[in-house]
């Protein structure tokens, strides 16, 4: 084989690879949406259909009216944004004042902090399970959303601040320094000068926080008794508890639920890995 | 980066110039000490960490020596301390060493299995061209952004019995081969979700889809971060691809891999919400995990919330003692 030929066949076995990964990727959700959409002859069979040919919107309308668990899923679609958009406004300001504190000054037990942060995230969750469960309970917050909220801003908050600092320090000083100088205060260098250049990094660290309480099955099944408290996680499971498993309607919701993560994730999916490895990758 | 702060400094300044301070605007009254300052930033979140991770780690170390049941969790008699009764009843269960098991293996087959077909994926989008490689990312972000109970639910319903896809393929073997390969040539009711090893066969299958994208992305940002005069370096010594990978991509990127080794560590190692969506609850005793058990333990009836305790504590403690050493090393190479 020639060289020319050889590096034709090299690059098209690449893209033919490339391909692969794709459809590897993104054939198990394509079904998910597929199934949500086929009718009910249509699922329940044991040959290859590719696509709704008889495109139907039965299961979507029925998750919406009659939903699971004497809810329409609207209702737990509405709780797990209530959930996941509290833990997301108490979670930045939060997060954006510590990570001021750790980006912006060199105090005494910065260092200690810093290390808090990662072992933070290192405890498992599930590990906080019980005594969190009792201390909702004892502090009247068992079946409440906001016990959830609370719950899920422990969970999200070490992350947030990991991730926020590097935002916070890539902000060159000389910016606050020159605001100084023209004889801005403390909060006004904060709000006018510091606060404008982070907010990108801001809305991306509340993407993930968001997308971890949205997707938080856990404690929200421990949490919640009363169903009109479920979220969607929560509700989804719940499908399989009953008899005959109706996969046109877990299918439509949890392609109801998957659709906002998957948008935000194509927003923020650069800031997401830079954040994740932060200080690792050089780029 | 400087030893004091830009406020901190702005002190100096504000004395050096008061004049022209003044002039500008009217003295501010009170004012907190700079010292001050960033540990005042620092109340919420610490107060958010001590009250929902650090106090709870602690309580759940003691809950562990306690004896907590139905009892006790409605308030109307103290916990009782035990001992290490929890400990010895656990480690007296088959589930315990099962499920320590199951955590174990999966987790080295995961995060060994994430590892490579995302290592490779990276590489390769490294080597396409810029269009398709824009192309396989958008894709492979879907099945990163699927929420882990619906990855349970979509890999459920491909390897379901009747009507699964997986099934559906396996069918299409030539007979022969599929005799050859797995003794058998009918697929149609096979029910993938019944035993455990099977169980676990399809959660990998899941945990690798879901996973491998934040793999080959980071990955692949790294790559873009490697100067390209050293690729051809190696090209002009004739380094083979095989030799180029080792000898210089794999040392270059080792910060990178670190990192990645601990958070997929971390992800796998409790798991959770897929192996509870493909169990179907917690209802397969041989098929649970460390975190399934915990729960299983505390929160079926008869709650025993005090050996749910002692099974998170074992969890909590292997994470630690595996991910002690990655923390060390982040630690140390980067600058905090």
């Amino acid at each position: 084989m020639s060289p020319l030929a050889r590096r034709r066949l090299g690059k098209v076995l690449l893209n033919a690879a490339g391909v692969a990964v794709f459809l590897f990727a993104i054939f198990p959700v394509y079904w998910m949406v597929a199934t949500a959409f086929k009718a009910n002859d249509q699922i329940f069979t044991t040959s290859f259909i590719p696509f709704p040919t008889h495109f139907t919107f039965e299961h979507v309308d029925r998750v919406l009216s009659e939903g699971v668990a004497g809810h329409s899923i609207w209702l737990y679609l509405r709780n797990s944004a209530v959930v996941a958009l509290g833990t997301v406004l108490v979670g930045a300001v939060f997060s954006l004042l510590a990570a001021t504190a750790v980006a912006r000054f060199r105090f005494k037990g910065r260092t200690g902090f810093l290390i808090v942060l990662l072992i933070a995230q290192m405890i498992p969750s599930e590990a906080l399970l019980i005594p969190l469960f009792l201390s909702v309970k004892r502090l009247g917050l068992y079946d409440q959303l906001l016990g959830l909220i609370v719950v899920n801003v422990g969970l999200t908050l070490p992350f947030g601040i990991w991730m926020l600092r590097t935002f916070v320090a890539a902000v060159p000083r000389s910016l606050e320094e020159a605001a100084w100088i023209d004889g801005a205060g403390r909060f006004t260098t904060f709000w006018r000068v510091l606060f404008p250049l982070v907010a990108p990094g801001l809305v991306a660290t509340s993407i993930f926080s968001f997308i971890t309480a949205w997707n938080e099955l856990i404690f929200a099944l421990v949490l919640m008794n009363d169903s009109g408290g479920y979220t969607m996680p929560v509700a989804l499971q719940y499908f399989f508890g009953q008899r005959g498993t109706d996969w046109g309607a877990i299918m439509a919701s949890s392609t109801m639920m998957t659709i906002p993560v998957v948008v935000f994730f194509l927003l923020v999916q650069r800031r997401m890995v830079s954040g994740l490895v932060a200080g690792a990758v050089k780029g | 980066m400087t030893n004091t702060s830009t406020l901190a400094r702005d002190g100096g300044r504000r004395a050096s110039a008061p004049g022209r301070r003044r002039a500008d605007r009217p003295v501010r009254r009170t004012r907190l000490p700079v010292w001050s300052i960033p540990y005042i930033l620092l109340i919420p979140g610490l107060v958010v960490i001590g009250a929902l991770l650090l106090y709870p780690m602690v309580q759940v170390g003691i809950m562990a020596f306690q004896k907590v049941g139905l009892v006790q969790i409605s308030g109307k008699k103290p916990a009782t301390w035990v001992g290490t009764e929890n400990f010895e009843k656990i480690f007296d269960n088959e589930i315990f060493w099962s499920a320590l098991r199951n955590t174990v293996v999966f987790a080295v087959i995961a995060v060994s299995l994430t590892l490579i077909v995302g290592t490779a994926v990276g590489v390769l989008l490294n080597k396409l061209g810029r269009k398709m490689s824009t192309f396989v990312v958008v894709g492979i972000m879907f099945a990163w952004a699927v929420p882990p109970v619906a990855q349970g639910i979509i890999w459920r319903w491909l390897f379901d019995a009747e009507a699964g896809v997986i099934n559906w393929a396996l069918n299409l073997l030539p007979d022969w081969l599929s005799s050859a390969l797995f003794g058998r040539a009918t697929w149609t009711d096979e029910p993938w979700l019944n035993d455990a090893w099977s169980i676990y066969m399809v959660l990998i299958i899941t945990v690798v889809w879901a996973s491998f994208p934040f793999i080959a992305v980071s990955v692949l940002a790294g790559l873009r971060g490697i100067p390209a005069e050293l690729y051809e370096a190696a090209k002009v010594d004739g380094s083979s691809a095989w030799r180029t990978f080792w000898k210089i991509t794999f040392p270059l990127l080792k910060p990178v891999f670190a990192v990645l080794t601990v958070l997929s560590i971390i992800w796998d190692f409790k798991v959770f919400s897929q192996l509870y969506v493909l169990m179907g609850g917690p209802a397969n005793r041989e098929a649970f995990n460390l975190s399934i058990f915990s729960y299983a333990e505390a929160f079926r009836s008869p709650p025993k919330m005090g050996s749910g305790a002692a099974i998170a504590v074992v969890l909590t403690v292997i994470l630690l003692v595996v991910t002690a050493v990655y923390v060390r090393q982040l630690v140390k190479q980067e600058e905090m």
